[in-house]
């Protein structure tokens, strides 16, 4: 790890100010960010320290109904606070099948929003990476790349956002709080990440020095309580990145869906919400059919950036049933495997002759 | 530069000076405090053999800065028994035979006294597989690991008051 | 010690109650509070910390390393180079005999696989030493890598594993499959793997003088210190390796590798204690692993479903720079009985590290293709795969016609079959479906692994306290050495096992050989036995010598040693405590010394396995294609069982290993560079807590008088065999898709659900 300076900033402002130098970075509860530090991905000069900032690990409810989420709550006391749960349980259940309960009870909100991809050749030095080093070239494009993106990849990147955190919330239209050198501002989740284009290194919508100081979701996103579910397919039961993820959420009157929302994990550079599938279930009765089709909606644009032919039909899939479980209606408790195949299905596997 | 960082080790209070702000938590016990019961498996938060509890949660230490955790306090494997009385959790891994090489034990089972403390898992062997997922063990001593665990807990519930984990009196260092 | 004169030898016995039953390991302690010490956890005073820098190239040379940069960091006292180094008194390149390979310990800056050393840094801290290591920013001059199975030329290699030939037959088998009636002809790909043990490699050298003490985990602390010797030039009683507990071996820690060397170069350089750690990543490339394999087998069934040749061919890989072949077609040599068998091996050259044996190394890669193939071959022919494997049943050991020394497989059939309730399988595949609508998959292997002995020795005390002692040089690496072997010195002793000071895992104990081929328990317990035997021996002449003595002339008839007493075998009233005699002939101990050998006879007239069965349960997502195992039940005939607890548990992380193997572990290597691109625990999946299931391990009681004196067979590897299989075949009886190459992704059953 390269020797860096260390600043414990005692306020936001603070905090900005020294963040806003080149070469800084702001550290959280670090899970990521020394992990990259240790492999000479990341080479910070100074890191200022925003744990010990006041105010900023606070859950609160607002006025409106919504709920603001401190960056410096924790992964696991979010998602484990009932009220929070109860209201937004596709969020406690990507939550919860996210990493281990060491790594949920150690990395904060704001870290979790601005992790960095787990390329395999963004994280080995030695490879060239645009994300990395821009204009080196990208490695994985022709390298192993089975686990890379289907949607909104370009050729200078393939790498996709690997955030279960942020695939319910960006279904849920969270808002991004910042503060910056400018002052607050606020930004749609769905905003804060960018595709590569031709400027992967450029990950998100974030200045230098701006910091993450909430999330907020809005009253409108606690409608969904009762159809909202977080599914994630992975190479082994837990403890491991998405394959592909979905998370789903649906508002049923009368036997019709009024409203639905749909984002897709670990398919793209960015938590991708599905909009136009959406769409396609306003106002019809949740069937087979009609999910079907939101499923080949929601992948229509989606092309294979290499060995991942696999991970567009998957998504189709993995659409259908997150729809599915959706519809049969949110547990009362997380399962024992969230967002996990193995948590009891309730009978949203259709058999298929 | 130098950086004065105060920590509760094992019930301890200790004073500080880091010449490095590198320092890790793990990197401190093991090669700093010479509390070598907390182990290196990976160094990047992908094994759990580090597991501590700092402030009563469990973490992977080794993705920890040191300096950050400044006024925490931090028990680890060395600080779980009572003088000869082991904790219920490290009596309950001799019992099933909740390892082999013993290696990822110590990150078991703080990792499992974390978990009681966090009480999500109950005493559903799926929920507790799932809730010690964070720590791999090689040699597979998975399914002696999840009988300590129910064993362990059933014991404490027995003797609730005696067994208090954050309560536990600390060796000093 | 006065000489004693020894009778002829009685037929002394020697009785315990230790052996068989299930301690708890009495290491526990020390482990479950942290206190056993393993080599990264000493900290002599002085002490510095030294990282190694690695390649990221896998074929060329290092043109230049920024040394200055590295020194200028604060902290670093030296960097240690092809340049800079203390020299080696031979060639590291010259194998003196067939235990060493080959290693790089900065010979030259040639570079021959990805992640191998080409310098290491020494300094204060760790921090500093690390980043030191980074700041080295080596150039290279690369050279194409050599990456895959076709990498190359094949070539047939003088002989796979250790000394096994590379082609084995008997009978026609051409003529055998142009007669069959059914025939499987199919390709089974594996992947390489790493050991992953999960303690780093780790040494803490000092050097005092010419004498030199040594931490460091080690399945083989007397080859290890004999390398050393010949490495560095020193007699073998000026060094000292200590290694009372390995976090793991499996394989990857029975030979001296390159990077313990270099920590011992560097406490050379610096003239200080230096302590080198392995990081994570550095694991994938100097300290061995499984090669991968593409194994083709030809298989030929007549009408009934008997098996009339089987034809197995493994292409494996080697390093450029060295040879280990896993002899993946050797499994198909002892199980079934087809009359015509031919087992075949080529290889080809790529950029990696030498390989090595990791956990049944060819039994594990070749038993999941046979598995598989044999499933295939019973659904051709319509036959329930436990019948059909009933059915071809080898009473004798198929490849050489020699009777084995005991098998109880068919009792591991009945009673795994049984406990796991296998009769309710349905025949075809995609019957069956669980509550939420998983698919539901049933499947078997058989496991088997070679009854191996190797070479050990040990030595025994009986002292006037009423105490003993068995020393021997043996290791544990989580098998329960500490506890097993104590259960048996205990009896040999005659002794309550708390009586006995049991001593191991320190080179300057009797050589317990090496750890390894499941042999250790085997052999270790020979010597123990043999050394047992032997000073009660010489116990028993000191009383039966002595008139005063109530054994006095009991000579001829022998004795009884038992709860620290003598006792004649022919009036069992008359005995004394050993402290009487050691009193009485006023003697502070007895001692001797015993070994443990194969015997080679027994060996020329039988076939000596472990056998088991393995039945698994795997669920599928229909539609998305994830799979988890939610059962197993094993069932092994491994002879004597030392301690059934710590059996268990062996069993069952053999188990495991097999289930990873099938769905799990694989290290992905770039073609283009020959680096492994998941060379950490994050991305190189092995089992979590959530991917085992509730898990059952028969023991099935065995005798056998002839593998050793013991009659033990050893357990470590064969859970691995058989488990494999089982759960790819479980994974087709859920979906009706056969994968043939591992693991099974998803992305293999996805599109054929
Ligand atoms: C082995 C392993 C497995 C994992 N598995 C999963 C998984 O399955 N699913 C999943 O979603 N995640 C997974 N993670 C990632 C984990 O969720 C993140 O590491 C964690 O959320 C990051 O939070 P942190 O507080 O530690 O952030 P840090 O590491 O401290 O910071 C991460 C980044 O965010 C920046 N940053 C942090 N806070 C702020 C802020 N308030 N404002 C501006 N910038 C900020 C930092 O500068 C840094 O660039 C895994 C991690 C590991 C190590
Ligand atoms: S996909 Fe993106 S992150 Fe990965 S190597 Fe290419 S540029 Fe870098
Ligand atoms: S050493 Fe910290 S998680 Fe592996
Ligand atoms: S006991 Fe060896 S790794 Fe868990």
């Amino acid at each position: 790890m390269k020797q860096f300076d260390y600043v414990r900033p005692a306020t936001v402002a603070e905090a900005v100010a020294a963040a806003a130098q080149p070469g800084a970075a702001y550290l959280a509860a670090g899970t990521n960010l020394l992990d990259l530090m240790k492999g000479g991905v990341s080479r910070p000069d100074r890191l200022v320290d925003v744990t010990h900032l006041d105010g900023l690990d606070q859950i609160e409810c607002l006025a409106d109904g919504g709920v603001r989420i401190g960056a410096l709550v924790s992964n696991a006391d979010l998602a484990h606070d009932a009220h929070f749960a109860k209201s937004y349980p596709a969020v406690a259940e990507a939550l919860l099948s996210g990493a281990s309960a060491q790594l949920r009870n150690a990395a904060t909100i704001g870290g979790n929003l601005l992790q960095r991809t787990r390329c395999a050749y963004f994280y080995d030095a030695a490879s060239r990476c645009n994300k990395r080093e821009a204009g080196s070239g990208c490695d994985a494009r022709d390298g192993e790349n089975r686990t890379h993106a289907v949607l909104g990849w370009s050729e200078n990147c393939i790498a996709t956002h690997p955030s279960d955190f942020c695939v319910p919330l960006v279904a849920l239209d969270a808002v991004v709080e910042i503060e910056g050198r400018n002052g607050r501002r606020e930004i749609a989740l769905d905003e804060l990440h960018r595709l590569p284009g031709n400027t992967p290194e450029r990950e998100s919508a974030l200045e230098p020095g701006d910091l993450i100081v909430a999330v907020r979701l809005p009253a409108a996103a606690r409608g969904f309580a009762a159809h909202a579910r977080y599914l994630k397919v992975r190479d082994r039961t837990s403890y491991a990145f998405a394959v592909v993820s979905a998370a789903a959420a649906l508002q049923i009157e009368n036997g019709k869906i009024v409203e639905a929302r749909l984002a897709l994990g670990g398919v793209a550079a960015k938590p991708w919400r599905a909009r136009a599938a959406e769409d396609v279930l306003r106002n019809v009765a949740p069937t087979a059919d009609a999910f079907q089709e939101t499923a080949w909606r929601a992948l229509t644009d989606a092309k294979p950036s290499g060995d991942n032919a696999f991970k567009i039909e998957l998504a189709r899939r993995i659409v259908v049933r997150a729809l599915s479980l959706a519809a049969a209606g949110t547990p009362a408790r997380i399962a024992a495997l969230p967002a996990s195949p193995f948590a009891s299905t309730s009978g949203a596997i259709h058999a298929r002759a | 530069m130098n950086h004065s960082i105060s920590l509760t080790v094992n019930g301890a209070r200790r004073e500080f000076v880091l010449d490095d702000p590198r320092v890790t938590l793990l990197d401190l016990l093991r090669e700093r405090l010479h509390l070598t019961g907390t182990k290196m498996g990976c160094d990047r938060g992908q094994c759990g053999a580090c597991t501590i509890l700092v402030d009563g949660k469990r973490i992977n230490s080794c993705l920890a800065l040191a300096i950050s955790h400044d006024g925490a306090d931090i028990l680890t494997i060395e600080g779980v028994a009572r003088g000869d009385q082991l904790h219920p959790v490290q009596a309950a891994f001799i019992a099933h035979d909740g390892f082999q090489c013993g290696f990822c034990t110590p990150g078991q089972i703080m990792s499992a006294i974390g978990m009681m403390s966090e009480a999500q898992a109950g005493n559903d062997p799926e929920r507790i597989r799932e809730c010690m997922s964070g720590n791999l063990c090689r040699c597979g001593a998975y399914a002696g690991i999840v009988d300590a665990v129910l064993d362990a807990q059933a014991s404490m519930d027995e003797s609730n008051q005696r067994c208090s984990v954050r309560g536990a009196p600390h060796e000093a260092i | 010690m006065p000489e004693l004169n020894l009778t002829s030898a009685p037929a002394h016995l020697r009785h315990g109650s230790n052996i068989g039953q299930p301690l708890t390991r009495r290491d526990g302690v020390l482990k479950v509070r942290g206190q056993a010490t393993y080599a990264a956890d000493n900290h002599p005073p002085g002490m510095l910390f030294a990282v190694m820098a690695v390649a990221s190239i896998a074929r060329g040379r290092v043109t230049s390393l920024d040394v200055a940069a590295a020194r200028r960091h604060p902290g670093v006292v030296d960097v240690m180079t092809s340049d800079h180094k203390p020299e080696l008194a031979i060639d590291p390149e010259i194998k003196t005999n067939p235990f060493v390979f080959r290693m790089e310990v900065l010979q030259s800056n040639e570079v021959r696989y990805a992640n191998q050393p080409i310098a290491v840094v020494i300094a204060e801290t760790l921090e500093a030493a690390t980043e030191g290591a980074a700041l080295l920013a080596p150039r290279y001059e690369t050279l194409p890598a050599l990456v895959g199975l076709d990498a190359g030329e094949s070539f047939v290699p003088p002989v796979v594993g250790v000394g096994n030939p590379t082609e084995n037959h008997r009978g026609d088998v051409e003529a055998g499959l142009a007669a069959a009636e059914k025939q499987i002809d199919a390709i089974y790909e594996t992947p390489p793997q790493y050991h992953n043990a999960m303690e780093p490699h780790a040494i803490v050298a000092s050097w005092n003088g010419d004498s030199l003490q040594i931490d460091m985990p080690t399945q083989g602390l007397m080859l290890s210190l004999a390398r050393v010797a010949e490495l560095f030039g020193i007699a073998h009683d000026k060094i000292h390796i200590r290694s009372p507990f390995l976090g793991g071996g499996f394989g990857s820690k029975g030979l001296m590798a390159g990077p313990p060397v270099l920590g011992i170069m560097a406490a050379k350089l610096v003239g200080k204690p230096v302590k080198l750690v392995l990081r994570r990543e550095q694991m994938y490339g100097p300290v061995g692993h499984r090669a991968p394999t593409r194994q083709r087998l030809r298989i030929g069934a007549d009408g009934e479903g008997r098996l009339t040749a089987l034809d197995h061919h493994a292409r494996t890989v080697s390093s450029t720079f060295d040879d280990f072949y896993e002899p993946a077609a050797d499994a198909s040599h002892t199980l079934y009985a087809a009359p015509a068998i031919r087992t075949s091996h080529d290889a080809v050259r790529v950029n990696t590290g030498t390989p090595l044996f990791m956990r049944a190394p060819g039994e594990a890669t070749g038993s999941i293709a046979l598995e598989s193939a044999i499933d295939e071959m019973a659904w051709a022919c319509g036959i329930d795969p436990l019948a059909f494997r009933l059915k071809n049943y080898a009473e004798v050991e198929p490849i050489t016609g020699k009777p084995f020394s005991s098998k109880a497989l068919r009792a591991c059939y009945e009673q795994g079959a049984a406990r796991f309730g296998w009769a309710k399988r349905p025949l075809q595949p995609r019957q069956m479906r669980d509550d939420d609508g998983l698919l539901v998959g049933w499947g078997m292997g058989t496991a088997t692994f070679p009854a191996l002995m190797f070479q050990a020795e040990a030595r025994a005390v009986l002292r006037r306290d009423g105490s003993g002692a068995m020393e021997i040089g043996a290791h544990d690496m989580g098998q329960g050495a500490w506890t097993a072997l104590a259960q048996i010195a205990a009896d040999e002793l005659g002794l309550d096992i708390d009586r006995v000071e049991f001593k191991a895992g320190s080179s300057d104990l009797p050589d317990a050989g090496i750890a390894g081929g499941s042999a250790h328990t085997a052999t270790a317990g020979a010597a123990i036995h043999s050394a047992g035997a032997a000073v009660i021996a010489k116990l028993a002449d000191l009383a039966a010598n002595d008139e005063r003595s109530p054994l006095f002339g009991a000579g001829n008839a022998g004795v009884i040693a038992r709860d620290g007493r003598l006792i004649r075998r022919d009036d069992e009233s008359r005995g004394e405590g050993y402290s009487e005699i050691l009193a009485r002939a006023d003697v502070a101990e007895v001692e001797a010394r015993g070994t443990g050998a194969p015997n080679p006879a027994a060996m020329e007239e039988y076939a000596m396995h472990a056998h088991g069965a393995v039945f698994a349960e795997v669920k599928v997502d229909p539609e998305l294609g994830q799979v988890r195992v939610t059962r197993m039940v094993g069932a092994f005939a491994a002879g004597r069982i030392v301690n059934p607890r710590m059996v268990q548990s062996q069993l069952f992380g053999g188990m495991i290993w097999g289930m990873s193997f099938a769905l799990h572990e694989e290290a992905i290597t770039d073609r283009r560079s020959g680096r492994v691109m998941n060379a950490n625990l994050g991305e190189y999946h092995i089992p979590v807590n959530a991917d085992v299931p509730p898990l059952d391990a028969i023991m099935v009681e065995e005798h056998d008088p002839h593998v050793n004196a013991l009659g033990i067979k050893g357990v470590g590897e064969i859970g691995i065999t058989g488990s494999a299989g089982a759960v790819a075949n479980a994974v087709w009886h859920a979906t009706g898709v056969r994968v043939r190459r591992f693991p099974i992704r998803i992305e293999e059953l996805l599109t054929k659900l």
